[in-house]
């Protein structure tokens, strides 16, 4: 298993350099620069900007600020924000990421909490009240995007019965802000996760071993406990990757919607305000972020799954 | 009502553990099993009396008649074998025997079972699971898919000592490593920590005996035990098999397909096919004078050494009947040579033959009938 | 518990196996599933609606009536009057709007299944083929894609791109397409790869290769016909992808430009509107919904119309 997990840690450098140049050059090759615009429709004199330019090192060859910019980076210092000439980007970072990475914890463990025994049941269930009710919710939770969903929670539950605020001055002190977006966010997760372990638990039922649990007069809560839903459990983690990674992604749209102050939301602002400086360090820190995370439920797996383990 | 376990420990009591001490007991069987549990002496005239059992299969083209009517008697510590062919039924006669059929598609429509004088078509569910794992034990064909990956044999095999016993942990892995060894798994204390794929399939299969043993049944179900093993392995599997239950006075019911494997092991055998008991006796007479065609055609179709080399192997033509509504004919009779009208109008019964205990279902070879 | 003989009920009546193709088979199937049906007809509805969305629509997407505007004193509300959704703030019909959303979603759709085949299908095929290093090397290609995020990469693409003359072809969609079929094409390659790899071994390829049959024609005629039903599937469960990707960029801004009305885009004005006009924002919410919901339930259905494994049962 030692080898497993070294070669997984190795495969994450030449896959985030590759992410790291994709997204330099992309930056790079837009043809207005950072300082062409400084909002309002302003413009500055040419002088101004090429005072800029050189201070921030853009008129280097690209090479040298592809390396400067990696070196920065791999030292943890995210780099300047264009915009706002008085931050950096770690101080912007700083100040949203608690909030994000908040929700994005208790959007997990709604989805963990919820998804895993929904698809247990309806699995026990099968064909069965239940068993359709998870599957169409699955569905919908599955093709329905955050935003809709978003949408339609702000709509319902804040704009029509009032029940929660959407916007508040010190906004995620409160918690009663944090459950729309909680669940927004958590939909798409709870789908997902209820229908792997629905079809993963119908496949362990299938199995011999249940067979032979049955043999030895075991009560049926132990063996769907004991025998049953460890077994299952093992392919959802594979799965565990791809929604930690739109935990993320989904961020964007959830923090945009309901106005979280995460980073996710101040990404999409960033972007809207041409801040290349910032796009490029967030880019590289998600892309990180998403990276480790799906190694480390890579190691999870191997660590949970005995076969893989001791061998 | 609450059951105390064997060693007279109640739920409270420090030295108890997890029983199925909460199986409500609402039958009037179920009362009498309780009071059975208690001991290991035999109870009843035989070990397992099955009359006229049937279990039917609700397919989408039709319900299918896998056991029909088998009736059959087991002694105390006596090894039956249930030999035929793929899908004659033995193996649902023995999933019936435990009442592990599967349920949605299959059901037990009729019969009875007396196991040690319960009739255990009267027990609930739950009150099954008291004869499950502590009194009969069953051995699954293929080791390989019938272990659970992700615990280690060590609590598999202690489970049911746990379980019906009482045992607490230490103990049940005590038990479990004098099991393993037992089987003739070397360093048995230490391989209680394995999972499953670290052992090979000879290796699987002696875990599943243990387990099979593990509460000391009365009844032994070995469903192919080693139709899935290298040849090398399949005869120290049932050496196995047979020295522990010589050693342990248990009975086992030996399904196979290998009238050598039956041979060998078996004090009587029931011939099989499309889902009817078609001969039974002691395993001496079959083999030297059985009386139904299809017993023949099978010891016929064994190869032997003493053959001329280049010989065609001898079949019996044609394939076994399907099983949906099947008519009031013998079921052997479309591939039977000797059939005659009378075999195609109606099923035979078992009827003896030469020994009283030696019985088959031939018109032919009736006393007085065509076939010598 | 049985000591009477009881009879079990055969769950249906013996019924004699009808011959049947594949195909007729798999669409018997698809059309008992209600579900799929219910999702397939709105597909089609959709598809029409975006060939011929511009004649059906009762006003011009992008034309304003100004006057209704003002006699509502600003977005016109829904079901009633001439404007079925309402209007926005500008007096702009938000049904035509939506018809016209369908329009650049259909393309997505379109375009970018179609970029998806004609990248992912030799890729994979090739991989699947020749094996060897190509394979290695064609592989460790995709999961280098595979592990960008998706939606990271199509942001960066169309932000570096949407300046330039690339940026601003078809209202800005050019690039969308572009950018969500270069990250969508890595799940075709691979499922043709693997559908390949277990096809090339069967005795009908050693048979078309002894008659001297070319490698391409093998792979043409006879490997990827059997790869079809998956190919499919993957394909129409890949469109809610690639419309909704399109939806969130136009969400966050980027994409379809003014004064195209991408779905994303009317549900992004809609929020500024969402405590007065909540109807701007719920409409092409729910409308998105829908529509990947049908996506969704068609392929689901479609997939399990096409499982081998079920095949000669129902």
């Amino acid at each position: 298993m030692l080898g497993y997990i070294i070669r997984r840690v190795l495969w994450i450098i030449p896959v985030l350099f590759f992410v790291s140049v994709i997204t330099f050059v992309l930056m790079r090759a837009t043809p207005s620069g950072p300082f062409d615009s400084f909002g309002g429709g302003r413009i500055a004199a040419p002088g101004v900007v090429a005072a800029l330019e050189s201070k921030y090192g853009l008129n280097d060859p690209p090479q040298i600020q592809y390396v400067r910019w990696v070196g920065n980076l791999l030292v943890g210092d995210l780099g300047p924000s264009y915009k706002y000439r008085d931050r950096t980007v770690n101080d912007i970072v700083g100040q949203g990421i608690g909030a994000t990475v908040h929700l994005g914890i208790m959007a997990f463990l709604l989805a963990v909490l919820i998804g895993i025994p929904l698809g247990v049941i309806a699995a026990l269930r099968h064909n069965g009240v239940p068993d359709y009710l998870a599957t169409f919710v699955s569905m919908i939770g599955i093709a329905t995007p955050s935003f809709v969903l978003s949408i339609l929670l702000l709509v319902f539950f804040s704009v029509t019965l009032g029940w929660f605020p959407s916007q508040s001055a010190r906004w995620w002190d409160n918690p009663a802000t944090w459950v729309l977006p909680t669940v927004a966010l958590a939909g798409f997760p709870i789908a997902q996760i209820a229908r792997y372990t629905r079809a993963s638990m119908l496949e362990v039922t299938r199995k011999d071993y249940v067979r032979t649990a049955q043999s030895k007069g075991l009560r049926e809560r132990t063996i769907v406990s004991v025998h049953m839903v460890r077994n299952s459990l093992i392919p959802v983690v594979t799965i565990l990757g791809p929604i930690l990674a739109f935990l993320i992604t989904g961020s964007f749209i959830v923090e945009t919607i309901f106005g979280v102050p995460g980073i996710g939301r101040y990404y999409i602002v960033s972007i809207g305000q041409r801040d290349y400086g910032v796009i490029m360090a967030m880019t590289m820190l998600f892309a990180v972020a998403i990276a480790v995370l799906n190694l480390v439920v890579d190691v999870l797996y191997a660590y949970i799954d005995p076969r893989i383990r001791y061998s | 009502m609450t059951v105390t376990n064997d060693q007279g420990r109640a739920p409270g009591d420090p030295e108890f553990s997890e029983l199925p001490l909460d199986v409500e007991i609402s039958t009037e069987e179920g009362r009498k099993l309780v009071s059975l549990l208690k001991d290991d002496r035999p109870h009843a005239r035989k070990l397992l009396e099955v009359r006229n059992l049937s279990t039917h299969f609700a397919t989408r083209e039709g319900v299918v008649h896998a056991v029909d009517e088998v009736s059959f008697e087991l002694d105390y510590g006596e090894t039956l074998g249930l030999v035929g062919e793929s899908g004659c039924g033995k193996s649902v006669t023995a999933l019936s025997l435990t009442r592990l059929v599967p349920s949605p598609p299959g059901e037990i429509v009729a019969g009875e079972i007396i196991f040690d004088g319960i009739d255990i078509l009267k027990l609930t569910g739950n009150e099954m699971r008291l004869l499950r794992g502590k009194k009969i034990g069953f051995i699954f064909q293929d080791p390989m898919t019938s272990l659970n990956p992700t615990l280690t044999i060590g609590y598999q095999i202690a489970e049911s000592a746990r379980l019906h016993l009482g045992l607490s942990r230490r103990a049940a892995l005590d038990r479990a490593a004098e099991l393993l060894s037992k089987v003739g798994i070397p360093k048995a204390k230490d391989r209680l920590a394995d999972y499953p794929h670290q052992f090979s399939g000879g290796m699987r299969q002696r875990v599943m005996i243990a387990i099979a043993l593990a509460c000391d049944p009365m009844l032994l179900l070995a469903d192919e035990p080693t139709t899935a093993l290298d040849v090398t392995i399949q005869a120290q599997i049932l050496e196995l098999i047979r020295s522990l239950s010589d050693e342990f006075g248990t009975a086992v019911i030996l399904i196979t397909h290998d009238l050598g494997i039956a041979a060998g092991m078996c004090n009587r055998i029931n011939v099989m096919y499309a889902g009817r008991i078609v001969e039974t006796g002691r395993v001496d007479d079959i083999f030297e004078s059985p009386r139904m065609p299809y017993a023949w055609g099978l010891l016929d179709s064994l190869p032997r050494l003493d053959e001329e080399k280049g010989a065609r192997l001898r079949t019996i033509e044609g394939l076994p009947p399907d099983l949906i509504n099947p008519g009031p004919e013998c079921r052997f009779s479309p591939r039977c040579h000797y059939a005659r009208d009378v075999c195609r109008a109606s099923e035979p019964e078992l009827s003896p033959r030469a020994e009283e205990d030696h019985l088959a279902r031939c018109f032919g070879t009736e006393p007085g009938g065509w076939i010598q | 518990m049985a000591n009477q003989t009881r009879t079990l009920e055969a769950p249906a009546a013996a019924a004699p196996r009808r011959s049947a193709s594949l195909w007729g088979d798999a669409f018997r199937r698809l059309l008992k599933n209600r579900l799929a049906v219910l999702g397939g007809v709105i597909v089609l509805g959709l598809i029409f609606v975006a060939i011929f969305g511009p004649m059906l629509a009762p006003y011009e997407y992008q034309s304003q009536d100004l006057a209704a505007v003002v006699a509502a004193g600003g977005p016109v509300d829904p079901f009633v009057g001439p404007h079925f959704f309402g209007t926005d703030n500008l007096g702009r019909d938000l049904l035509s709007r939506l018809m016209d959303g369908a329009r650049i979603s259909m393309t997505v759709a379109l375009v970018v299944q179609t970029v998806v085949l004609l990248i992912g299908v030799p890729v994979g095929a090739a991989a699947a083929w020749f094996g060897g290093r190509l394979d290695t090397l064609l592989m460790r290609i995709t999961d280098i894609v595979y592990a960008f995020p998706d939606l990271l990469f199509i942001i960066l693409l169309s932000v570096a791109l949407r300046e330039t003359a690339v940026g601003k072809a078809m209202d800005g969609l050019f690039v969308v397409f572009v950018a969500i079929g270069l990250t969508a094409w890595v799940g075709m390659a691979r499922l043709v790869r693997g559908q390949l790899l277990s096809l090339k071994e069967a005795e009908f390829v050693e048979a078309a290769k002894a008659v001297g049959v070319s490698d391409f024609k093998i792979i043409l005629r006879h490997l990827l016909p059997n790869a079809s039903g998956p190919m499919i599937v993957a394909i129409t469960l890949g469109i809610p992808g690639a419309i909704l990707a399109e939806a969130t960029l136009a969400f966050i801004g980027i994409g379809a430009n003014e004064p195209r009305a991408s779905w994303g885009k009317l549900v992004a004005e809609g929020q500024t509107y969402i405590r007065a006009e909540p109807h701007l924002a719920i409409i092409p919410a729910l409308v998105v919904a829908i529509a990947l919901i049908s996506f969704t339930f068609l392929g689901d259905g479609l997939r399990d119309a096409l499982d081998p494994k079920l095949k000669g049962k129902q």
